[in-house]
């Protein structure tokens, strides 16, 4: 054997499919089946080092399980710690969820375009998000919070079945206090009849956003599938132009670099030119939703 | 580019003094059909062979091989030892397919595990006369400026060797006694009337120009349809196309179940599992929209991104599959059917 290299905990490797040692810091469940990660590389030094942009995926790999994209969900103004937050569906995700804190996993990334901030900075900014699509979009809600004075207005929808089922609840309680930024809550039920916010769907908060000026507004949307007709259909009646409004997709993936083909639509992968692409990609590229 | 002679007579002898470089592979006569094999006999190369069943890509990304090993929670590289080879006998399509490969193996993200493999082979192409299912005329793809080390070009009781990198340099050298250097006007006119023979014996002639286009307005065709009717959907249409590069993970666990190796092997855009996702939602249910996919990575996508098809006229499709569905069917259907938006 030529290079059976052991690889140092401090990747990332010249091997780009090389996960690199995380340890898990804490963890926490958000609803009944979302839980909340927050790891560490095993090397300080990268830990302090890694750097990527809101919207992008990382890879998280179980030794003899496999491996699968997931957004991150924390800030890279606030560095050193990684977040995400899993939903348990299937193989991977329900073994992730026997690991406990100080249990190593590997992750391997950035990956993917992540959100245009560069286009974005001096834009106002809406952010739409029902869901799980927290998991992405929290990225991004943290990074402008971070950079308050390079955005302009910001208005932040958020929706859930149930206020159970609202992931980072209490953390939305603390931002709706700012005032500096807009932060609406809504739920479309409320078995406990203590939701002191709006019930009703997402779309229904959209008559109180005031003063936004369409043509300066980049507006974000992830969440169900079901969603996204009705937000996008809302996002045009504001008259925010098709190509500032910007949406993830989710693709099956293997590599997440461009080479295993299973994420490709049409003329693109998602790993790689997505998974952030705005309503003008989707209209003229057929197949993406 | 540097270009030598070589007699015909003495081709063998040449092919003997490769192996003081490395493994010798080349194309050798397997039933009615042609497959790469190690030559520990230089006289057993075909050289009339023309598409081999599998393209040379299983040299550089192996159907299944192994990426990783791991213990626990520790990965180490799993690199096989790949020992120097020179694969000889490529087609100029061949030799564009592997220049495909390249750049998506090797630009973005280099592919260590695809750069060990290809550093490791010497590349020696030969010419060949097409039949009636080659179409890399139409792909352009019918001759090579370089993706090769050394290419060997027809020309009468000689080949004309055209040396395209320092490593062909030095595998000339290995036996220089037996080439020319003296390349004259006559060989020159040798050249281009074998040139010229070569085109005129392609049957399979298409303007592929407007092809994205194409595409896109029969985006919503029955054509598609009408293949899914036919397909099995047995993926061997990918394994044999020179530039399909799916592949999919998987670790398997040794007995002890704390280590094992996390493998990659070929994938098929057909496989109906392909574009499945958690919670069962398949992105590409239909077989329809799978073959679609496949036909738009061949004929669209990569020229919209290269500027070049990703397919480059083999002719293993036609070869191959069960019930005929290929590339110059869909591009007779794309283009001579009614359009439908
Ligand atoms: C860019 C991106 C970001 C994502 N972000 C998040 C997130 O923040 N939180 C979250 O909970 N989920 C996220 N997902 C979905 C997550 O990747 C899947 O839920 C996960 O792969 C399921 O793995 P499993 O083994 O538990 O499920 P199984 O159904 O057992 O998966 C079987 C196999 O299918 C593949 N696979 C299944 N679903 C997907 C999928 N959706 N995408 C890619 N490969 C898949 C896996 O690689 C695995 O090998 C994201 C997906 C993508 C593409
Ligand atoms: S070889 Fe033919 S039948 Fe098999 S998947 Fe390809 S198109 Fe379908
Ligand atoms: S699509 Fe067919 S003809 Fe074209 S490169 Fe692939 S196998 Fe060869
Ligand atoms: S995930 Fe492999 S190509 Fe995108």
């Amino acid at each position: 054997m030529t290079g059976n290299s052991q690889i140092a905990a401090s990747a990332p490797s010249a091997n780009p499919f090389m996960p690199e040692q995380m340890r898990i810091v804490r963890r926490s469940d958000l609803t009944s089946d979302v839980r909340f990660f927050q790891v560490r590389p095993v090397d300080m030094e990268r830990a302090l080092s890694l750097d990527y942009k809101p919207g992008q995926f990382m890879m998280v790999s179980l030794a003899g399980v496999g491996e699968s994209p997931f957004s991150i969900s924390s800030t890279p103004s606030r560095p050193g710690m990684l977040e995400f937050c899993i939903r348990k569906v299937g193989r991977l995700t329900g073994e992730l969820f026997k690991y406990k804190e100080n249990s190593i996993i590997g992750v391997r990334g950035p990956y993917g375009n992540g959100f245009p901030l560069e286009k974005m900075i001096g834009h106002d900014i809406l952010i739409v998000v029902g869901g799980l699509g927290v998991a992405p979009l929290r990225s991004l809600l943290l990074y402008i919070l971070d950079n308050r004075d390079k955005f302009g207005k910001f208005y932040v929808l958020l929706g859930a079945r149930t206020p159970a089922e609202m992931l980072f609840r209490k953390e939305f309680f603390e931002i709706k206090e700012r005032d500096d930024l807009e932060c609406l809550l809504t739920v479309d039920n409320d078995p406990t009849s203590q939701w002191p916010f709006n019930k009703g769907v997402v779309t229904d908060l959209f008559p109180k956003i005031k003063e936004l000026d369409p043509d300066n507004t980049f507006a974000t949307i992830c969440g169900p599938p079901v969603m996204y007709k009705f937000v996008v259909a809302e996002f045009l009646k504001l008259g925010i132009p098709k190509h500032q409004i910007l949406m993830t997709l989710e693709r099956r993936m293997h590599c997440g670099i461009g080479k295993c083909g299973h994420c490709a639509i049409g003329s693109i992968y998602t790993c790689l030119d997505g998974p952030v692409f705005s309503y003008w990609d989707v209209l003229h590229m057929k197949d993406l939703i | 580019m540097k270009a030598l002679k070589l007699k015909k007579e003495d081709l063998y002898a040449y092919l003997e003094s490769l192996k003081s470089y490395g493994e010798l592979w080349g194309p050798v006569k397997r039933g009615e059909r042609y497959a790469y094999a190690r030559l520990v006999n230089v006289r057993e190369v075909a050289l009339q062979a023309l598409r081999t069943i599998l393209p040379p890509k299983k040299f550089f990304v192996p159907p299944r091989f192994n990426m990783f090993r791991y213990s626990e929670d520790r990965y180490t590289e799993a690199f096989e030892d790949v020992k120097p080879r020179v694969l000889f006998g490529l087609h100029p399509c061949d030799i564009h397919g592997l220049m495909i490969l390249d750049e998506l193996f090797l630009e973005r993200f280099p592919d260590p595990y695809y750069k060990k493999r290809r550093e490791a082979t010497a590349i020696i192409g030969l010419s060949c006369i097409p039949d009636d299912k080659c179409m890399a005329r139409s792909t352009n793809t019918h001759a090579v400026e370089g993706g090769f080390d050394l290419a060997f070009n027809e020309l009468g009781e000689e080949y004309l060797v055209w040396v395209g990198s320092s490593l062909g340099d030095d595998l000339v050298r290995l036996n220089l006694d037996l080439f020319n250097e003296e390349i004259d006007a006559q060989d020159l006119q040798k050249y281009l009337e074998w040139r010229r023979k070569r085109d005129s014996r392609y049957k399979l002639n298409f303007d592929l120009t407007g092809m994205p286009d194409i595409m896109e307005l029969s985006w919503d065709s029955d054509l598609w349809q009408e293949l899914a009717d036919k397909c099995l959907a047995c993926g061997a249409c990918s394994m044999v196309c020179p530039t399909c590069n799916c592949y999919n993970i998987r670790d398997v666990s040794d007995l002890s179940l704390e280590s094992g190796v996390r493998e990659r092997h070929w994938d098929s855009c057909m496989n109906k599992e392909y574009a499945l996702v958690a919670g069962g939602h398949n992105f590409r249910e239909a077989r329809a929209e799978r073959l679609k996919l496949y036909y738009t990575h061949k004929l669209k996508a990569f020229i919209t991104e290269y500027g070049k098809p990703s397919c480059v006229g083999c002719g293993r499709c036609i070869d191959t599959c069960p019930v005929n569905i290929n590339v110059a069917e869909v591009i007779r259907a794309l283009k001579g059917q009614e359009v439908k938006v």
